[in-house]
């Protein structure tokens, strides 16, 4: 399909290919992964939140992801049936596999395990094959998330990134390493580290270490990549690991950034961007000048991109599950058109790039035999993503009840965390790759029942705050012991009723200090011990786990 | 999020003071404070900007910049704060930029609002919502 420009309409394709005839993965072939007519001047490849995972995984879409304010029922927060109906995917298809929850254990048997970065080096060849000086963008997220990584404090990323050569990285998760160890990796990289919104804390001027944007002279075009780091890292992260570095939407530099860029003859503008998704949908509506965003965070993967005003906003999911194509086809300074592939790295489908297996297979050497400890056997589906409860976080949370003691569980809403398919042994891997962090240490403590209800508001604004603006992007915060109501329209303060404590079926009183043990405070010194060791005891305790339907969230205004 | 003990207890009294503070009477105050400064002169919305964090990093040290250009005099006030005055910034004919930018304190999520009284005499009304976030989980 050819492409153009209309008036000041931009018009574009989009080539995910509904392979819904095709009957099992037998039938799909590398080449329809991968083809794609070469449109334009430029290629963009886009890879972001890899989250460490070097090798295939399982990974369940969410089921529940609400939008509010002006998002409600807009993409991202179209889920299931009614996604799959909005792209005309067939139910059991490759595509439904990839980007919807339902049937997900069956769907999983058939078309195997998603990622791995030999797999996504084979993409990348196969695009670079077909135009040379194509730009490869990390959306970051990468140096977190798994047993390897955090023993080498990011280095068996970076090791393997590296073999990708992508031309520019922004950040998140990076920075939990700490900013010692983060200023010693972004000296040696082969490649731009760019963050426009990354500033010096004390001066509360541009730091030094990143760069704003960087100019790639493509296809006779010259691109400007504009960098946006994640703006709340000191706030969802623990800013004592990096308390030289602030952060913040900071959407007015964003323009005087832009307006920078086009006046040093900038003709295609690119963002690579962590915001989120909803927050780079308003970005693109208060920002002039941008073409294309690269959106992460979010860990949304969209076979389309969204448009908001001229600039086309490209979604390519998480954990190594998606590369997105972008051909842009530019002329006389402006985007005329683009054509836009997001591809599933389906990982029986695609196959491994042999340096780039041996790359990643040097990198885990030296942790093999303590990854691959089994520890115990999925009996149900363990997945996290969802905006409420996952099954793994019920594990979790049931892991800190009963291991610390306590009450009432909290575990962090985060969005990473591959699934584990029922019948699956569970590794001191698998434990690693949905509890993995600098700041692991589960704390017990008491808090009142008016404490938790302001935890629970605070958390539940994050999410649900109407303005993109004021949204963290992860999850909220699950909750094991304890049943709640949630109406996502009310404002802050109004959202959160109905605390129930579930042992005793007792509303949770507001003057009564209750045990709560959990994880990943933003606290500096935070005291106990680390939540994969908490979840190994667990689970060695129980054998098979396989947790209870979780009902106690009842959600309304969805 | 915040969970040792003592920050609990910290936020937890935080908590409870602002549900007793008296917000009528602090609203009061604000709208006291801008007519003492416009003389109760009509406030359009454009000729003064206000850039604070959409969130703050740090509700103890929160950096603010506003700037008029042309302008006399701009008042920043913190709506929620106990003390709703941060500062009035009076330019003269001399300065070269009618800009102002310093980092306060906020007790919690709050507007910051600033009024700028132009170059005409006439004045402009804009503000912002800080949030002041407990902190946690972002994924």
């Amino acid at each position: 399909m050819q492409v153009s420009m209309a008036a000041s309409a931009l018009v574009g394709a989009s080539g995910f290919g509904n392979w819904s005839r095709l009957a099992a993965q037998q039938r799909l072939t590398q080449d329809q992964l991968l083809q794609f007519d070469t449109f334009g001047n430029v290629s963009l490849i886009h890879i972001t939140d890899i989250h460490a995972q070097l090798k295939p995984i399982y990974f369940r879409e969410p089921e529940v992801n609400i939008g509010v304010g002006a998002n409600k029922g807009a993409v991202p927060h179209v889920t299931g049936a009614d996604f799959r109906k909005m792209y005309g995917i067939e139910d059991g298809s490759p595509s439904a596999y990839a980007l919807t929850y339902n049937d997900f254990s069956a769907l999983a048997s058939e078309y195997g395990r998603v990622g791995g970065l030999d797999r996504v080096a084979t993409v990348v060849n196969s695009i670079r094959a077909e135009r040379p000086d194509a730009i490869l963008l990390d959306g970051g997220d990468t140096w977190h998330g798994s047993y390897s990584c955090y023993k080498t404090a990011g280095q068996d990323m970076v090791n393997v990134m590296n073999g990708l050569k992508p031309d520019a990285m922004t950040f998140h998760w990076e920075f939990t390493l700490g900013s010692e160890r983060v200023n010693e990796i972004v000296a040696g990289l082969p490649f731009a580290a760019l963050g426009q919104n990354i500033f010096d804390a004390e001066w509360d001027e541009p730091a030094e270490a990143f760069k704003p944007y960087q100019f790639f002279e493509r296809g006779g075009v010259k691109v400007a990549v504009i960098g946006q780091a994640f703006p709340y890292m000191p706030i969802a992260n623990p800013g004592w690991m990096f308390p030289e570095y602030s952060f913040g939407i900071r959407d007015q530099h964003m323009q005087e950034m832009v307006d920078e860029v086009r006046g040093q003859g900038a003709e295609l503008v690119v963002l690579l961007s962590h915001n989120g998704f909803d927050v780079d949908k308003k970005m693109a509506s208060v920002v002039t000048g941008i073409d294309v965003i690269l959106s992460g965070h979010t860990h949304d993967a969209l076979p389309e991109p969204v448009l908001v005003g001229e600039t086309i906003i490209v979604a390519s999911g998480s954990n190594g599950k998606f590369v997105s194509r972008v051909d842009l086809d530019v002329r006389d300074g402006r985007m005329m058109g683009f054509r836009h592939k997001l591809i599933p790295i389906l990982s029986d489908v695609i196959t491994p790039d042999p340096a780039m297996t041996a790359l990643i297979d040097e990198q885990r050497a030296p942790f093999a035999a303590e990854m691959s400890e089994v520890i115990g056997t999925a009996g149900s589906l363990l997945y996290r993503r969802g905006n409420f409860n996952g099954s793994w976080d019920d594990v979790i949370c049931d892991a800190l009840l009963s291991e610390r003691e306590a009450e009432i569980a909290l575990s962090p809403g985060v969005r990473w965390g591959p699934s584990i398919l029922p019948g699956q042994d569970i590794t001191r891997e698998d434990i690693w790759n949905v509890t993995s962090m600098t700041y692991p240490n589960a704390y017990r403590t008491e808090m009142t029942g008016e404490f938790l209800k302001v935890v629970m508001e605070d958390v539940a604004d994050n999410l649900f705050n109407p303005d993109p603006f004021y949204q963290q992007g992860g999850d909220m915060v699950r909750v094991g012991g304890m049943g709640y109501r949630i109406d996502v329209t009310k404002p802050q303060g109004e959202r959160i009723s109905d605390m129930t404590l579930l042992s005793t079926g007792e509303s949770i009183d507001p003057s009564r200090n209750y045990v709560v043990a959990g994880w990943a405070s933003v606290n500096e010194g935070t005291e106990g011990p680390p939540i994969w060791d908490v979840v190994e005891s667990h689970i060695r305790k129980l054998g098979t786990v396989t947790p209870k339907e979780n009902t106690s969230v009842s959600v309304v205004g969805a | 999020m915040d969970f040792t003990r003592r920050e609990t207890l910290a936020l937890g009294a935080g908590a409870a003071l602002m549900s007793f503070l008296p917000m009528r009477a602090n609203a009061e105050a604000v709208d006291d404070l801008i007519a003492a400064f416009t003389g109760g002169a009509e406030m359009g919305d454009a000729g003064v900007d206000l850039n604070a964090p959409e969130i703050a990093e740090n509700g103890n040290t929160v950096p603010v910049e506003v700037s008029a250009p042309g302008a006399k005099a701009i008042l920043l006030l913190a709506a929620g704060n106990p003390t709703p005055p941060v500062a009035q910034f009076n330019f003269g004919p001399l300065a070269g930029s009618q800009t102002a930018s310093t980092r306060i304190r906020l007790a919690g999520t709050q507007d910051l609002i600033a009024i700028a009284q132009l170059g005409d005499g006439t004045f402009a009304r804009t503000s912002k919502t800080v949030k002041v976030t407990i902190g946690g989980c972002g994924g």
